[in-house]
């Protein structure tokens, strides 16, 4: 039964172990945890579950697999022996006790029996038509651990009263959700490349005591560089038009980054990159510098992030003169493709929510020009863009002579 | 002997219990101010037992939680021609972690704000914390734990501690207190606090923290500040604005409201219900 519990929680996409599985089996067998389903609730998230935002999800699969087993959980523990819970070591059951167990059809199946009994009659009397149901929460399409949608806060039902798992109250606390400037920091920091280069000029102390030592004991001075975060990052903005919608994350994104990376450029365009990008939105029509001189001027070290919704007409990406301002000589996606032969390590964050991505042909162009290096702008999303980043694209070769 | 001001909701001590029978580390996470230091001191107070503090810090190496060979005393002593050069265990320094093991009955260890040291500290604590013993290469013993100790480890999310650390460990997220909770924390504080103004205050803040797009929510102790603010000067409950119109700032809001964004803010809030209520 556990172990069903268990294998539930790996399909809801919780990141648990077989370490923690065996902790959580170690804990029962030591009687931490099985007075009632709720103590047993806290225990097994304290043991499997090793982060706050993944609370909710833990709750909402708690809630899916023990509604209406409850009665079980308690049966299981008041009429069974207290041998019984020592699953862990199933050799400690005595012959006697296997006997009684087969004679009942086996302990799995017994308590799949009173746990789908139990929930029959529930049903029943409920008519069916208090639960709520929605096609869960997490906007950004995690796999989602039910496709017909998760039943969450059915009260009231044979007069128990509403459990700690029901209330969701981590829900807040959800990993998926888009989260404030210091939490994009947090996930940015991960970009960091710590190296020392530059003038040695402060005290290495360890390795002159090194040094000295090796030197039996005459100073031996040893300098070296700081630490500096070497990271070079060039961030591509798309403002106006649909991505006024997304103006309070991105002014997020923007200041977190600005605080995380010494070496930050970032310039501005429209819907997608052509042939010009401008760092001044006030005069972008005076003040403009070439796509060219940015590959110039920036070393391929430098990591590329594009920030956009992608949402746009087709043509804009793939046809000359799509551009929906002025007359393009050359496709944005010829544009885009020079750009990744020199910043090979390059992501496209996106504001707009994963769910949309599918049905917009805009995105799904986009996200085959980036070779599915597009990720949402949450923090889950950052997280794999910057993993993702680690590794350069492999461009597509260009079929013009540029 | 445990001291009555710290207040343990039923969840955290479940959490503590299951650490203790099991022996494992036990990982807080929580709001600053939720009192996640705090909780190891408690422990080591009502288990009677001593307690290891570790504070972390940016430079803190995992090493320096073991020992330290301080080789620049040795380096020194030699050129002098002190006679302790020859016994090297005379600059082994130890750290938390030796002084814990080393301990003749069960200590309480705290490792706080673990994620402040380097990516790296977490994994480099792993073997120590799970077989709890660690090799001295410059003296060539093994110091082993007598008793097992309990580790209490705090973190405030600043970076993602990597999973095979985790694993080791049991997690709990201390949550925010809630009403009834924030009002036995006060009592346990301020004993004598006149109901009408804890009321008034308690509504206050609570109100505060749902304020959307505050920079930085007060939390428990500041509450606990500002409520001695409020008890020193003798205010009475009107003076909080704690009616159901909201519209004065509520007196010394410094305690609460710690940047000036925060503090326009709930002025520009003000402003809209008294607006609202001509």
């Amino acid at each position: 039964m556990l172990l069903d519990f268990f294998t539930h929680l790996r399909k809801a996409g919780l990141p648990v172990s077989t370490t923690e599985h065996l902790q959580l089996l170690e804990g029962l067998s030591h009687d931490v945890g099985v007075l009632d389903l709720n103590k047993f609730y806290l225990f097994a998230r304290l043991c499997l579950i090793k982060d706050e935002s993944l609370y909710d999800r833990f709750d909402q699969v708690f809630q899916d697999y023990w509604a209406g087993r409850e009665a079980a959980f308690d049966l299981s523990l008041d009429a069974i022996p207290d041998d019984w819970l020592k699953l862990a070591d199933k050799d400690a059951l005595t012959e006697e006790q296997k006997a009684l167990v087969e004679s009942m059809g086996g302990w799995d199946k017994l308590m799949e029996t009173l746990a789908k009994r139990l929930e029959e009659q529930k049903e029943e009397h409920h008519g069916g038509s208090k639960w709520i149901g929605t096609r869960g929460t997490s906007p950004f399409g995690h796999g989602g651990f039910n496709p017909e949608g998760v039943r969450i806060g059915g009260k009231g039902g044979q007069g128990r009263a509403v459990k700690v798992w029901e209330q969701r109250r981590y829900k807040d606390l959800d990993g998926t959700r888009e989260l404030g400037t210091r939490d994009f920091k947090v996930a940015l920091r991960s970009l960091r490349r710590l190296t020392r280069d530059g003038r040695p000029d402060k005290l290495d102390l360890n390795g002159t005591i090194r040094a000295t030592a090796q030197n039996a004991g005459l100073l031996d001075i040893k300098m070296r560089a700081e630490r500096r975060n070497a990271v070079n990052v060039l961030l591509l903005f798309d403002v106006g038009g649909s991505m006024d919608y997304h103006t309070a994350l991105c002014e997020q994104l923007f200041s977190a980054a600005r605080t995380e990376f010494k070496h930050l450029e970032y310039y501005y365009f429209h819907n997608f990159t052509y042939e010009k990008v401008w760092r001044n939105n006030n005069r972008r029509h005076n003040d403009t510098i070439s796509v060219q001189e940015l590959i110039r001027t920036y070393g391929s070290k430098y990591r590329l992030i594009f920030v956009g919704d992608a949402t746009m007409s087709p043509y804009e990406v793939v046809a000359e003169g799509g551009s929906v301002e002025h007359w393009n000589q050359e496709a944005g996606a010829i544009w885009m493709q020079r750009l990744q032969q020199h910043f090979g390590h390059c992501v496209w964050l996106n504001p707009e929510k994963s769910d949309y991505w599918e049905t917009t042909p805009s995105i799904r162009i986009i996200r085959e020009l980036m070779q599915n290096r597009m990720f949402t702008l949450s923090v889950n999303g950052i997280q794999d863009a910057i993993e993702t980043l680690k590794t350069p694209i492999q461009p597509k070769l260009l079929t013009d002579n540029s | 002997m445990s001291n009555p001001d710290y207040i343990i909701t039923d969840e955290l001590q479940q959490a503590v219990d299951a650490a203790l029978t099991l022996e494992r580390p036990l990982l807080v996470k929580g709001e600053p101010g939720t009192g996640k230091t705090q909780l190891a001191i408690e422990i080591a107070q009502r288990l009677d037992a001593p307690l290891f503090q570790w504070h972390v810090k940016s430079t803190t190496r995992a090493h320096q939680g073991l020992y330290e060979y301080d080789a620049v005393s040795r380096l020194r002593d030699s050129q002098l021609g002190d006679d302790r050069v020859n016994n090297i265990s005379n600059y082994i320094l130890h750290g938390v972690l030796w002084d814990a093991f080393t301990c003749d009955q069960r200590a309480v260890v705290l490792i706080d704000e673990i994620d402040k040291a380097d990516i790296e500290f977490p994994n480099d604590l792993l073997q120590e914390l799970d077989r709890m013993s660690f090799n001295v290469y410059e003296t060539r013993e093994t110091i082993t734990a007598k008793q097992r100790p309990l580790v209490i480890i705090t973190s405030n999310n600043e970076k993602e501690l990597p999973d095979a650390f985790l694993r080791r460990c049991f997690f709990h997220y201390i949550e925010f207190p809630d009403k009834p909770t924030m009002a036995k924390i006060i009592a346990a504080h301020y004993p004598t606090v006149k109901q009408d103004l804890l009321k008034s205050a308690m509504d206050v803040f609570f109100d505060l923290r749902d304020v959307p797009g505050l920079k930085k929510k007060p939390s428990t102790s500041e509450l606990l500040d500002w409520l001695k603010l409020l008890i020193a000067d003798d205010l009475p409950a009107e003076a909080l604005g704690a009616d159901e119109l909201r519209t004065i700032l509520p007196q010394m809001h410094g305690a609460l409201l710690k940047n000036e964004q925060d503090v326009h803010l709930f002025e520009r809030l003000i402003f809209l219900h008294k607006q609202r209520q001509r």
